[in-house]
């Protein structure tokens, strides 16, 4: 870095390279990449779903195989088949791609309204902030089990209601967080240099605020899609998820619950695949924030 | 010198581990400090200083570590003590002061219960002598009302009193060495003033030895007795404050008084010299010399080879330099006279502000404010500024914390609007107008600068866009390659590389970062630009630069500028006209000459003599104030500076606001004591020509 002018201008650095270079610094985090790797198994499965050698998830043949043993064709039952006669591996993998699908559509509902709402609570302030700040309380003040219980139960189980009740509940704490980031942010002097200019306050807290509090954000993401495949399976596990014969991991706790102690494999292989893909998240989103706290 | 020096460090170094593998912060830095004795060191940020201030308490943190070297107190080896030891040693032997006191005090504990602590544990002094003792030591560092003290939390008092408790537990423990880590840095110049004195008696009067570390060299020469001048891990310079200030012989040392305005020079005739490039990162130094790279006197050949000796200067007791052309170097001779600058013609008149007014207003909520009917207070940030600007003219606010000069320039950019008066930019009345109701040339026609360069960039976004933006806001350059250009040529204008263009904030420098922040004010080609103290965050020689930048542009574009700052030496250095404020009130105002030299109003005076000078040949008359600055929620009712005024006439003062005297067309001064009285007083400033050049 010298003073003097050079008069050549080197071209523009790539953003796919800069990218890729963030990304590499999670291996600074060795708890961090184990996180990222279960994430990325359980995303490659969802996505590589139809093209792997499984039996068809919804098709029945014999009942209750233990794991490894032969199928009707001749082939394996890796992990068994259940009560139905359903293969419970294909079962895992395809509700992989149903759970991924679900929550990722969930969590960009959730945090599109959360940041929108907090960016304005924060930025704006005064009343804005009041109005926003009261109906983020009051949803709030329920305990998240009953909210959504009381949104499926309005609505109907689907998977788009699904996505309506996630957004009431984490948009709130989205909103709070956001909203807490901006309060900070709007007082840097590029704040006051951009209304100097007399940019528009939409300008300033899209352009100029908000990509200031992605750092945050992206941990945060991390955690809550967790939360976000937990509650999916929740619900299903309750009857109130999306709607079945698709397989989807917490519809089959539920079933597995009630074949009691002699089917243990069938209830073991969905709720090892949830605990995984969750103890993933949270991995990678301790890692994130370990490295954003160096330097 | 029968007795051990108090601290003694021999040929210390230390490296700190990182990603990057070991940096070495500190190389070969030997020093022996006596009882009573001041030692500076001065340097810029990252030179190390600190890094050896935490050495000599021998807290290195998880990734330092001592590599060389010793460090001795008392005569015995610290790094041989144990852990028991060392905690003693720190808690009553060594004390260290640093630059946010409020960090050093705990907020939930009465000063009495922290300083009375210190004599019951390390002494086991009884509850009464112990509470005797502290007592004293507050009158000691002379706090008004030690008793009132004893019983307050930390944030009831001011930075400048919570300074001086922390200052009175060094010597509560009667420690043998304080080490004060820019001990008034946060601090208001004339809060600043009481505190250099109090550290200049300590020593007198408990023999205390110090070891003070500042940025400032004004600070060291009226502190200390010895100074180190370090530079990039090294001790590039080292002499009594005499043989420093009068005859400094490393190109380094001799470099940054070149970049420091003193109260004899002016813009004009003696611009500043700032030192070209910027210190190198410590994994990046070059070989041989450090400061080769930037020295003027850089050979090939000789001074990138080796390691370079410290050596004594012309057979002087204890002057050392670390260069191989000492004796070569004729500083006053090779000195290339810099070429003056013709003085820019003033044009018409660009800003006129008439008794400009901003209150602010304060709820109190609660039932028993709201029954006496005083649920609105005012803060009067801005009480009738009257004053003009005029074309190319650079017109200087000074003043300390709480007198109002950012909310002047918040109502002047349009993020606050005024409560009464006038304020007009070329005939347009903007005073009442938020930014976005102006129209466009108004609000392009008012840029401003801020002081904070970690802030004034949007990290998220790279440079050349973010100067780019103003200039598609505010031209009629609409096509992105021709956007380009233009910002292109802005950098040039700079003086920073085109490819700067892609860079990230996160990539510069603080000075580098500044001068894109100019390159943004100037943009739209402003007919004013404000600039908030847009180098008090820098280094002395990078701060120079970029002053130099500004009156360049300024030269160039005949833009008026309003440099709002709390550093008179600068203002007297590069502007026309001067405003001095004080708690929201225009004190004095006139031409630079007229406010430097007397008649003053009683509180210029102070803050003038308030002013660390470093250069030896200017002779200051001392006038301390007492007291602290009034809040502003709660100002005096008459005269706000009467509370703390040295000249204070009488009732008048307490009750009555001061009258506005014009002394001579433009010099106006706000005061109850008359013209000619003021007049009598004699200038702060004596400016002596050096007796003879004393070199050798």
């Amino acid at each position: 870095m010298s003073d003097n002018p050079t008069a050549t201008a080197s071209a523009r650095p790539s953003r796919i390279m800069g990218f890729l270079r963030s990304i590499a610094l999670l291996r600074e985090s060795w708890f961090g990449m184990i996180g990222a790797a279960i994430v990325l198994f359980w995303v490659l499965m969802a996505i590589l779903a139809p093209l792997l050698p499984l039996y068809d998830p919804l098709d029945a043949s014999v009942r209750l195989v233990p794991p490894g043993g032969e199928a009707f064709d001749g082939g394996t039952h890796w992990l068994g088949t259940d009560n139905r006669g359903r293969d419970v591996l294909s079962r895992v993998i395809w509700g992989s791609q149903r759970v991924m699908v679900w929550a990722m559509l969930a969590i960009l509902c959730a945090y599109a309204v959360g940041i929108t709402m907090g960016v304005l609570a924060g930025y704006l302030g005064g009343l804005v902030d009041d109005v926003v700040s009261f109906f983020a309380n009051i949803l709030l003040s329920f305990p998240v089990l009953v909210l959504y219980v009381l949104i499926i139960a309005f609505l109907g189980a689907s998977g788009v209601n699904i996505v309506i009740a996630v957004t009431f509940t984490t948009a709130p704490i989205v909103m709070r967080i956001v909203r807490g980031l901006i309060m900070d942010l709007r007082t840097r002097d590029y704040v006051a240099a951009a209304q100097t200019r007399g940019e528009s306050s939409l300008y300033i807290m899209f352009v100029e605020l908000l990509p200031n509090a992605r750092g945050p954000l992206i941990v945060d993401v991390c955690l809550r899609f967790g939360y976000t495949v937990v509650a999916i399976a929740t619900l299903s596990f309750l009857g109130l998820g999306l709607p079945p014969p698709e397989p989807d991991w917490g519809m089959m706790i539920n079933e597995a619950v009630e074949l009691g102690a002699h089917a243990g494999h069938v209830m073991l292989a969905p709720a090892a695949a949830l605990s995984s893909l969750i103890l993933g998240f949270n991995m990678m989103a301790d890692g994130l924030r370990e490295i954003s706290l160096r330097d | 010198m029968a007795e051990p020096p108090v601290l003694e460090a021999r040929n210390l170094s230390i490296s700190y581990y990182t990603r990057a593998g070991e940096i070495p912060a500190v190389i070969d830095f030997s020093v022996e400090v006596h009882a009573g004795e001041t030692i500076g060191i001065v340097g810029e940020s990252g030179c190390g200083k600190s890094t050896v201030a935490m050495a000599i308490m021998q807290h290195m943190g998880t990734n330092g570590a001592i590599v060389g070297g010793q460090v001795l107190y008392k005569g015995r080896d610290m790094a041989e003590m144990s852990q028991e030891e060392l905690r003693k040693t720190r808690g009553s032997e060594i004390a260290m002061i640093y630059q946010e006191p409020f960090a050093s005090l705990n907020p939930s504990l009465k000063i009495r219960q922290q300083l009375m602590e210190i004599p019951l544990t390390h002494e086991g002094a009884s509850e009464s002598e112990a509470r005797d003792r502290a007592l004293q030591i507050l009158r000691d560092v002379q706090l008004p009302d030690p008793e009132r003290v004893m019983e307050a939390f930390p944030h009831q008092l001011s930075g400048g009193q919570q300074q001086r408790v922390v200052i009175a537990m060094g010597l509560l423990a009667n420690a043998s060495l304080l080490v004060l880590d820019e001990p008034t840095t946060a601090l208001d110049v004339t809060v600043e003033a009481g505190i250099i004195k109090l550290i200049g008696d300590i020593s007198r009067r408990f023999g205390t030895a110090q070891i003070y570390i500042s940025h400032n060299l004004g600070l060291i020469r009226e502190t200390c007795d010895r100074v180190f001048v370090m530079y990039s891990g090294e001790v590039v310079e080292e002499g009594s404050i005499d043989q420093l200030f009068r005859n400094p012989r490393h190109p380094y040392t001799h470099g940054l008084f070149g970049c420091i305005a003193s109260p004899s020079m002016d813009k004009n005739a003696t611009p500043l010299k700032p030192i070209r490039g910027q210190l190198p990162l410590p994994h990046e130094r070059p070989p041989g010399c450090n400061f080769g790279p930037r020295c003027d006197f850089f050979k090939a050949g000789r001074c990138d080879q080796d390691t370079i000796p410290h050596r004594r200067v012309d057979e002087q007791r204890g002057h050392y330099a670390r260069c191989v052309r000492i004796e070569e170097i004729k500083h006053d001779q090779a000195e290339s006279k810099p070429e003056q600058k013709d003085p820019l013609t003033l044009g018409e008149v660009v800003l006129k502000i008439d008794r400009m007014q901003k209150y602010y207003p304060v709820y109190n909520n609660s039932i028993p404010a709201i029954l006496r009917g005083e649920r609105v207070r005012h803060v009067k940030a801005n009480e009738s500024l009257t004053f003009n600007a005029r074309r190319a003219e650079t017109v200087a606010i000074v003043g300390e914390s709480g007198c109002g000069k950012s909310t002047f320039a918040k109502v002047l950019m349009g993020l606050e609007t005024a409560t009464g008066g006038s304020i007009k930019l070329e005939d347009t009345e903007i005073a009442y107008q938020p930014v976005r109701k102006r129209p466009p040339d108004r609000i392009s026609a008012l840029q401003m600068v801020f002081q904070n360069p970690f802030d004034t960039l949007n990290p998220s976004h790279r440079v050349g866009p973010q100067i780019g933006r103003v200039i598609q806001r505010f031209t009629n350059a609409r096509s992105q390659d021709r956007i380009r250009d233009k910002v292109f040529e802005l950098l040039d204008i700079v003086k920073l590389p085109r490819d700067f263009y892609y860079r990230r904030p996160r990539q510069l420098s603080g000075g580098q970062k500044q001068r894109v922040g100019i390159a943004r004010a100037f943009a739209g080609n402003p007919a004013m630009v404000v600039a908030d103290e847009p180098v008090s965050a820098l280094d002395v020689s990078v701060a120079a630069a970029v002053t130099e930048l500004l009156m360049d542009i300024q030269r160039e574009h005949h833009t008026t500028l309003l440099f709002i700052s709390h550093d008179l030496s600068t203002v007297r250095y590069l502007s026309d006209s001067v405003v001095v404020m004080y708690l929201g009130w225009i004190m004095e105002r006139g031409t630079t000459d007229e406010v430097f030299s007397p008649p003053y109003n009683p509180y210029t005076e102070a803050l003038l003599s308030a002013v660390p000078i470093a250069d030896p040949n200017i002779q200051k008359r001392e006038i301390l104030l007492e007291g602290n600055l009034p809040s502003v929620m709660a100002p005096p009712k008459g005269c706000p500076f009467s509370t703390r005024c040295p000249h204070r006439i009488g009732e008048i003062c307490d009750n009555e606001p001061p009258p506005e005297r014009e002394v001579s067309p433009g010099h106006t001064i706000t005061c109850h004591i008359p013209i000619e009285e003021l007049k009598r007083a004699k200038p702060v400033f004596e400016y002596h020509e050096p007796a003879s050049e004393s070199v050798g």
